[in-house]
C-alpha cells in the first residue's frame, strides 16, 4: 500500500470536472487501501510535496498546468514517479496544432485544419487571409482554442460573418487557434488502456447529444444532456479501424498508461478522422473512460489501480 | 439549472487571487466587533435558552416589530401580525414558487432579472416569460402586451417578479409612473406581484419611491426584503409581507422546509435593533457603496471602450455593463481569469440565452483599489478584444487617447434633472438595456 497525492483542482478552467475526477478518484484509493493524500493544486504545491513527499502522484488535473506537461516536469524535478503520461506526450497532446501537425506527417487522417497565434492577425494582417482559408475548408468551420481539453470555447461558424465572432470567443481561451474543417458524422471516443506494456483500446463510446446540434462543454459533463451509447453500434471493420487509428496515435503521441482518443466517423463516406487525444480524460461519473472500462469489465477501483500501477513510466 | 460551462467558470472567481466583482456580497467588515460580542452577551444573559430554541415559524415578534421599523425607514407601514420572517429574502422566492407554481405555469420576470431566482424558477419547473426593461424599469407597456399575448394562449401568469429598486443586476429604479402603472395592471388582472426589494435603504442619491406594496395596499402585491444588505448575510434573516391567504401558505411551505429560521439570529438582531444605532450604521454602509459605486463609474469611463455601455445606478450594489454584440461575456470571463479579475456574464440573468453581451458588476463586496484595479483589468480584456474584431473585420477601434476626450458612456437610471452627472441621448440610453440582437447570418 502507497502514500498516494491526488493532485486536483488548481486553476485551470476545468477546475470543477477535475474537482469531481478527483474525488472519485480519491474514495477509489482508500477502498484500494491506499493512504492518500488530497491536494488541491496551489501556489503551495511544491512546497507541500517537499514537507511530506509521497510515494506516487495520481494526477487527476485537467486543461491548462495538469494536461500540458507542466504538473508532469515539477514532478520529474521532484522525483516523484506520477501517474499518466510523460511531459513531452502532454506537451504534444495539449496543444491540439502540434497534435494534428504530428498526425498530419504521419499520414493519420485529421480535419483540415489551419492555425493562427493572435499576432497573426494583430501584427501580421491575417484577417486577411479568412476568404481564402473559408473556402478552403468549406463551411460550417470549427473554431476551436489549441490549448483547450474540453469543448470549452470552441464555436461553429455557419458563415462568414460568423467567423470574426468565432475567433474573438476561442481568443479567449488560448492565445492560439485553429480553424478546422467541420467533419459531420458520429463522435466516437476510443479510450485506452496500458496496464501489461501493451496499449488496448477499450469498447468505443459514442456520445449522441440529446439537445443541442453540437457535443459541447455544456452536455459533456451534465448527466442527461448526452446518450452514451457503449459499445458504440457499429459495424465490426469499422470499430476495428477506429481502435487501430486510436492505438495509433496514442503511440505517435507517446503516452503511458491511459488516454483518449477523439475520432469522428464521418456521415457518407465512413471515413475516419482523430479530432484529438486527451492524455488525462475526465473520471467522473460521466466521464467516457470509466464507462469504456466498465464495458470492458474493469470496474471504477480496478482501473484506478491498474493507472496506478503504471506511475513512473512515463517519465 | 444554468449551463454547467458558466458555472466552472464561475467556480474560478472564488480564489483568493482573483479580484471579484461577480459577488453579491455587503461588506461586513466594518460592523464593529465590540457591538457583535455585546449582543452575544445581551443575549446570553436575557434569553439564553430561547435563543438556542426553535422558533415559531412565522418568527419572533421581536424580530417582526424590527421588521416594521425597517420597512416605515422606507415610508411603508404594516402590521407586524402580517409578516413571515424568512431565511433570507431567497427563500421568500422559493416560497412563493412554493406556494403557487405547477411545472409548466408562468412567471413573468424583467429582463435581465435576478440572478438567484433563475435557478429558483428552473427548479419549479416555471415558464418564465422575460419583459424588457428600460432607464425607468420594467417596460409596463410591454408587459401588457406580453400579459394579452399569454391570455389568448390561454395561459395566466401565477405572478410577475420584480425588483423596483436598484435593479440586480440591472441597476436601475422603477419610476413612479411605471410603479402605479404595474399595480393599477395587477389589481385590474388580478395578479400577484413579487416585489423583491433587498436595497431599498442603500439609496445613495434622489429621493426615494414608495413600495409597491403601498400603492397597492396590499391586495396583490407580495413584498420580499431582508437584513442582509443592512445588517449581515450571515443572519440569513429576510421576511415577506403577503395577502392573508398567500402568507399562510408561504407559512405551512415554510414549516415543511426548515421550521423556522434561526433563532440565534432573530435574537441578534432584535438585541441589535433595541440597541438604537441600525440607521447609523445603515448610513455608514451608504457612504461607503456610494464611494465605491462613484470609484466605479470613474473606472469604467477610464478603462473601458467606447463601444461599452452601463447604467448608473442610484443605489444598490449592481452596475450593468453591456459591450458590443460580438463579444461574448461568458468567453470574456474565461481570458478576465486570466488576469485575475471577474464578473458575473449576462446570460445568467436570462433564461433563455439572451444577454450574451452584458455583465453584472458588484462594487459593494471590494475595497476602492480592487475594484480601480478590477475595472482596469477588464477594460483591458474588453479592448483587446475590440481591437481584435476590428483587425477581423477592417473595424477600426477606438484607441485610449480618442477615448479620453468622450463624455463617459453611462446613464443615471431615473430622475432626470436632479443629477450632475454627464448623461448620454435618450437613444443611447435605449440602448443600454438592449436585448442583444441574435447574430447575423448571411451569405
Amino acid at each position: 500500500m502507497s502514500r498516494v497525492a491526488v493532485l486536483k483542482g488548481g486553476r485551470s478552467l476545468e477546475r470543477q470536472v477535475s474537482l469531481r475526477s478527483g474525488a472519485r478518484v480519491e474514495e477509489a484509493l482508500e477502498r484500494l487501501g491506499h493512504d492518500v493524500i488530497s491536494i488541491d493544486v496551489g501556489p503551495d504545491l511544491v512546497e507541500r510535496l517537499s514537507a511530506d513527499p509521497p510515494d506516487v502522484a495520481f494526477i487527476a488535473l485537467h486543461g491548462r498546468d495538469g494536461e500540458d506537461g507542466t504538473v508532469q516536469e515539477l514532478l520529474e524535478v521532484m522525483g516523484i514517479p506520477y501517474t499518466g503520461s510523460g511531459v513531452s506526450a502532454c506537451i504534444r497532446a495539449a496543444d491540439k496544432v502540434l497534435a494534428k501537425h504530428a498526425m498530419r506527417d504521419r499520414d493519420i487522417p485529421t480535419p483540415d485544419f489551419y492555425a493562427f497565434n493572435e499576432t497573426a492577425f494583430r501584427e501580421l494582417g491575417a484577417g486577411a487571409a479568412l476568404p481564402a482559408i473559408e473556402e478552403r475548408l468549406r463551411f460550417p468551420i470549427v473554431v476551436k482554442p489549441a490549448g483547450q481539453g474540453s469543448a470549452l470555447g470552441i464555436k461553429f461558424a455557419r458563415t462568414p460573418a460568423d467567423v470574426p465572432t468565432a475567433l474573438v470567443a476561442a481568443f479567449s481561451y488560448d492565445r492560439k487557434v485553429l480553424l478546422e474543417r467541420h467533419v459531420i458524422g458520429r463522435d466516437l471516443a476510443v479510450s485506452i488502456l496500458d496496464d501489461d506494456g501493451s496499449a488496448r483500446a477499450l469498447p468505443i463510446v459514442e456520445a449522441v447529444p440529446r439537445e443541442e446540434d453540437f457535443y459541447d462543454f455544456e452536455s459533456r459533463y451534465e448527466i442527461g444532456r448526452t446518450t452514451f451509447l457503449c459499445p458504440a453500434e457499429l459495424p465490426e471493420p469499422i470499430a476495428e479501424r477506429t481502435a487501430s487509428l486510436a492505438l495509433e496515435v496514442y503511440e505517435l503521441i507517446g503516452c503511458t498508461g491511459f488516454a483518449r482518443v477523439d475520432i469522428m466517423l464521418e456521415e457518407g463516406t465512413d471515413e475516419l478522422y482523430v479530432l484529438e487525444l486527451n492524455p488525462i480524460p475526465g473520471l467522473t461519473e460521466t466521464s467516457l473512460l470509466p464507462q469504456a472500462a466498465d464495458a470492458a469489465g474493469i470496474g471504477f477501483d480496478e482501473l484506478v489501480g491498474r493507472i496506478l500501477e503504471r506511475a513512473g513510466e512515463g517519465g | 439549472m444554468k449551463s454547467s460551462a458558466m458555472r466552472d467558470l464561475m467556480a474560478l472567481t472564488e480564489r483568493e487571487d482573483v479580484i471579484s466583482l461577480a459577488g453579491g456580497l455587503p461588506d461586513t467588515s466594518t460592523f464593529p466587533p465590540d457591538s457583535y460580542a455585546s449582543l452575544m452577551r445581551t443575549i446570553a444573559a436575557e434569553s439564553c435558552a430561547r435563543a438556542l430554541q426553535y422558533a415559531p415559524t412565522e418568527g419572533l415578534s421581536l424580530v417582526k416589530r424590527c421588521v416594521a421599523e425597517v420597512m416605515s425607514a422606507e415610508g411603508t407601514e404594516v402590521d407586524p401580525a402580517e409578516v413571515l420572517i424568512t431565511t433570507g429574502g431567497q427563500q421568500v422566492i422559493d416560497l412563493m414558487c412554493k406556494t403557487v407554481i405547477d411545472p409548466g405555469d408562468v412567471i413573468v420576470a424583467e429582463a435581465p432579472t435576478y440572478p438567484g431566482a433563475v435557478p429558483t424558477f428552473s427548479s419549479y419547473q416555471a415558464d418564465v416569460v422575460q419583459v424588457r426593461m428600460d432607464r425607468d424599469g420594467m417596460r409596463v407597456d410591454e408587459l401588457e402586451v406580453t400579459l394579452d399575448e399569454l391570455e389568448r394562449a390561454g395561459r395566466r401568469p401565477k405572478f410577475i417578479y420584480t425588483v423596483p429598486n436598484f435593479h440586480n443586476p440591472a441597476g436601475v429604479t422603477m419610476s413612479l409612473e411605471r410603479r402605479r402603472e404595474l399595480v393599477r395592471i395587477a389589481q385590474e388582472r388580478e395578479l400577484l406581484v413579487l416585489e423583491d426589494n433587498p436595497y431599498g435603504l442603500l439609496r445613495y442619491e434622489s429621493e426615494p419611491l414608495p413600495t409597491l406594496l403601498s400603492l397597492d395596499g396590499g391586495n396583490f402585491v407580495v413584498y420580499a426584503s431582508t437584513f442582509s444588505k443592512i445588517l449581515s448575510p450571515g443572519m440569513r434573516l429576510g421576511w415577506t409581507v403577503a395577502p392573508r391567504p398567500v402568507l399562510e401558505k408561504m407559512n405551512i411551505g415554510k414549516q415543511a422546509s426548515d421550521l423556522c429560521s434561526s433563532s440565534l439570529s432573530q435574537y441578534f438582531v432584535a438585541a441589535y435593533f433595541q440597541s438604537g444605532p441600525w440607521r447609523d450604521y445603515v448610513r455608514s454602509l451608504i457612504e461607503i457603496y456610494r464611494r465605491r459605486r462613484d470609484v466605479m463609474l470613474d473606472a469604467l469611463a477610464e478603462h473601458y471602450p467606447r463601444e461599452a455601455e452601463w447604467t448608473h445606478p442610484q443605489g444598490g450594489l449592481f452596475i450593468w455593463a453591456t459591450l458590443p454584440d460580438y463579444i461574448d461575456t461568458t468567453d470574456l470571463l474565461a481570458r478576465a481569469l486570466e488576469q485575475r479579475v471577474a464578473f458575473v456574464p449576462g446570460r445568467a440573468a436570462y433564461v433563455d440565452g439572451r444577454g450574451g453581451s452584458s455583465m453584472r458588476l458588484n462594487f459593494s463586496g471590494v475595497g476602492e483599489n480592487d475594484i480601480r484595479e478590477g475595472i482596469r483589468r477588464i477594460g483591458e480584456v474588453v479592448r483587446e478584444q475590440v481591437a481584435l474584431y476590428g483587425t477581423l473585420t477592417g473595424a477600426k477601434p477606438t484607441t485610449a487617447s480618442s477615448r479620453a476626450d468622450q463624455a463617459p458612456g453611462y446613464a443615471e437610471a431615473g430622475n432626470p434633472g436632479s443629477d450632475p452627472v454627464p448623461r448620454a441621448p435618450d437613444s443611447e440610453l435605449a440602448k443600454i438595456l438592449r436585448l442583444p440582437a441574435p447574430r447575423k447570418r448571411t451569405g
